[in-house]
């Protein structure tokens, strides 16, 4: 059982999920799925995909609106490995750990981007740009060892090539923030 | 003379490996040169260890071109179709040119992945054109009964394609025979198996081929509602299948009595997955539908009986319902003409791991692993020696070397302990460490575990501690017989799929590589040298060049030595991380 995705080994700090998100982002989402059958998971989705993670108030709302009770929310939020409770970093950083990719030494380059970034498996970079996560299989395993940054698979990786993307990812952040600034 | 066109095949894994870079190239140069060719994308032909692939054909023939990144589109147009000289070291197969990799077709028999690498993918007449719905339109044409399309893939011995391997016919015998106002047909597209991808392969490649398949299936079992199943992980196949569903609408494919059958309706929707391997087993595949957590549920009554919303539901894998057009088309005798005496047709393997050419095969069911992997697959990378196959995922085991004159049935697999699963062959060399990879996916099933079942999610967290101690170093006398009383508990135990096969690995392993476990536990040594733990580093002498690069590394200052000079490594202070190893380039670190 996945216990580490129930209790977060890293409580993220009240500050930056206190900002209460617009919740009326949700309305149109909730419009469709509202009498449904099996509306529950759709629900949770199309929430996540709003705002990248489902907030507290957005359980909350649903609730209210959709009359889905709060623990069987819950219960589904935590089941399944997409769900996520607190903010994730703008991109997000998908290892690899199938069985290929696994063979052919991911490990390596999971701990090299892990000490680059500083964080550690399903954590948050300070600066919200990353976050690292394990995944079970991205299907693309002949070209194994694999990650996925946003929509972007890079495959036949080695730690230096993994680091060297990461690093040029973060460059251009940098620099789109210098410019607006 | 006809205009020359250029298609890149745009998979996943060719994405992956740059193909959309090639892919906008050929569009750049052709529009900057004012070029008169045509361009345009399908998916994958399996043959992932060239991409990107890139299709060229003119009056001459065709040419497949491999390895295609962005420095090499400027030369292909300007020798190939500038000037009419094709690239012969470039050209993996043509009709004059026949490059080594091109045995990786030789003896592959393609039906589930008939379309696949020869259409748009997103062009409903495409797949029209390569004989696309023509099933649908025999059974409307001849009117065919739904007893008579039950009996031909009764006929035709077709197993299930996800890893049960029970008979489709007999599944939806079971789901007819069941009388509902309201039946479901369901497309288990959840591919969990980390290791196996011929389901994305299939969605991506030829969804039609899969809606199709469907169609007959709601026909059959008198179903007006379908579901498919897919990964979040797989967006482009995700993507696909939705413009597919809108095209198959607007032809009137889908809706009210379709190809002209009197009270035929169907309507097909996607369902995404939200990331439980667990998912995969039906049960929890309809309770994950239901918007619940994807918890299995006993059998009986089977979803035949009482599935989805409790009506009678029929459950298909995509690689099963791919097939299915092609049984009705071409008829059950010849899909039945291939294949051994109780497993029919053809199956599509991953090729994976430690092989020259990795990717999709489809070959007749019969053929031998050792043909798989030599023939097809080229053979092991990096001339090391082959050492054993993983197949079927976590629910599979490990095949050794020695019985690879093992052929590919359901029954023949089974036999050796490993399962023939969703089709994932995993191809592991000397270098790799079997103890490794039962842990690797004991961590995995450990993880995927639902929790229902105590002896599946309490025992599979106690056999990974086991053997996670045991590649440490800190294995104990007894581990071994622990491990196997544990694993066959869990088997007997656990409700579902899943529990009852997740210590298949770790047994498999223990039958054929006993000596390995116990040079774990007895010796403390790793003869793959794989586990870091349980090695020793040394510097080569001859090699090291004093770059320092090691002992910068060296999370413990266990590297002495001054710039320049040779270094040494303090055993006493090592804590086996393998940082030094990998750091090196000079290949001066010696493990043993």
């Amino acid at each position: 059982m996945r216990i580490k995705r129930i209790i977060p080994e890293k409580i993220v700090d009240s500050a930056s999920v206190s900002e209460i998100p617009d919740l009326t982002l949700m309305d149109p989402l909730i419009e469709k799925y509202k009498t449904r059958k099996g509306n529950l998971i759709p629900l949770l989705q199309g929430t996540q995909e709003i705002y990248g993670y489902i907030p507290h108030e957005a359980f909350l709302k649903l609730n209210r609106e959709t009359g889905l009770k709060l623990n069987e929310m819950y219960g589904v939020a935590t089941f399944y490995a997409q769900f996520r409770l607190s903010p994730a970093g703008k991109h997000i950083i998908k290892m690899c750990h199938g069985t290929a990719c696994h063979v052919q030494g991911v490990t390596a380059i999971t701990d090299e981007i892990s000490d680059l970034l500083n964080v550690k498996d399903g954590e948050t970079t300070e600066d919200k740009v990353f976050t690292l996560e394990t995944v079970a299989c991205l299907g693309c395993c002949s070209l194994a060892p694999v990650m996925m940054i946003g929509e972007e698979t890079h495959g036949k990786l080695t730690p230096k090539e993994a680091s060297k993307i990461v690093k040029e990812i973060r460059r251009n952040e940098k620099f789109t923030e210098n410019v607006k600034s | 003379m006809n205009k020359t066109t250029v298609i890149v095949g745009l998979g996943s894994c060719g994405l992956a490996a740059g193909a959309g870079k090639t892919y906008d190239e050929f569009h750049r140069i052709r529009q900057a040169d004012k070029l008169d060719f045509e361009i345009k994308k399908t998916s994958c032909v399996g043959m992932c260890f060239r991409e990107p692939l890139v299709e060229i054909i003119d009056d001459t023939g065709k040419y497949l071109y491999g390895s295609v990144d962005v420095k090499r589109v400027d030369e292909i147009i300007e020798k190939h179709i500038k000037n009419f000289s094709p690239i012969p070291e470039y050209i993996i197969e043509s009709e004059k040119y026949k490059s080594e990799d091109a045995s990786f077709f030789d003896g592959q028999v393609k039906i589930t992945l008939r379309n696949c690498g020869h259409i748009d993918p997103e062009s409903i007449e495409e797949y029209e054109s390569r004989g696309g719905y023509e099933a649908m339109r025999k059974i409307s044409n001849t009117n065919m009964s739904y007893e008579k399309v039950i009996q031909s893939v009764l006929d035709s011995g077709i197993r299930g394609r996800g890893g049960g391997g029970f008979p489709a016919g007999m599944k939806w015998k079971f789901a007819r025979n069941n009388n509902s106002d309201k039946k479901y047909v369901i497309c288990n597209a959840d591919e969990g198996d980390p290791g196996a991808f011929m389901d994305r392969s299939i969605l991506e490649g030829d969804p039609h081929s899969v809606i199709e398949g469907m169609m007959i299936c709601a026909y059959a079992i008198g179903a007006s509602e379908g579901y498919i199943y897919c990964r979040a992980e797989y967006p482009l196949a995700i993507k696909r299948l939705n413009i597919a569903l809108d095209q198959a609408r607007k032809k009137g494919y889908l809706g009210q009595n379709i190809f002209g059958i009197p009270n035929f309706n169907l309507e097909i929707q996607i369902k995404e997955g939200a990331g439980a391997f667990v998912c995969g087993e039906e049960t929890a595949l309809i309770a994950s539908i239901e918007g619940e957590r994807g918890m299995p549920r006993r059998r009986p009554p089977f979803p035949a009986e009482s599935g989805l919303w409790k009506h009678p539901t029929n459950i298909n894998n995509v690689e099963t319902l791919a097939n299915i057009p092609w049984i009705i088309y071409n008829g059950p005798q010849e899909f039945a003409k291939y294949g051994t005496e109780k497993s029919k047709g053809t199956k599509v393997f991953a090729l994976t791991g430690k092989i020259k050419h990795g990717g999709l095969v489809e070959v007749p069911m019969g053929i031998t692993i050792k043909d798989i992997i030599y023939k097809l697959g080229g053979g092991i990378t990096g001339g090391k020696k082959f050492k054993a196959v993983q197949l079927g995922g976590p629910s599979g085991g490990c095949i050794p070397e020695y019985l690879s004159h093992t052929i590919v049935d359901y029954d023949s697999v089974n036999a050796t302990g490993a399962i023939m699963g969703s089709g994932g062959m995993v191809v592991m060399d000397e270098t790799t460490c079997v103890v490794d990879v039962a842990r690797f996916f004991l961590d995995f099933t450990q993880k995927e575990s639902c929790g229902k079942c105590t002896f599946c999610r309490i025992g599979t967290k106690r056999m990974l501690e086991i053997l996670t101690r045991i590649t440490e170093g800190e294995g104990k006398q007894g581990d071994i017989e622990l491990l196997e009383e544990i694993a066959h508990t869990i088997k007997d135990s656990s409700l579902c799929g899943l529990g009852q096969t997740a210590p298949n690995p770790v047994l498999t392993t223990i039958k054929y590589f006993r000596d390995e476990y116990e040079a774990h536990i007895r010796d403390h040594k790793c003869p793959a040298l794989s586990c870091k733990k349980l090695l020793t580093y040394e510097v080569i002498a001859e090699n090291c060049t004093g770059c320092m690069a090691c002992a910068k590394g060296c999370p413990v200052n266990a590297i002495e030595g001054e710039k320049k000079q040779v270094h040494h490594i303090l055993q006493d202070v090592c804590i086996q991380c393998g940082v030094c190893f990998t750091k090196c380039k000079f290949k001066a670190i010696r493990l043993s």
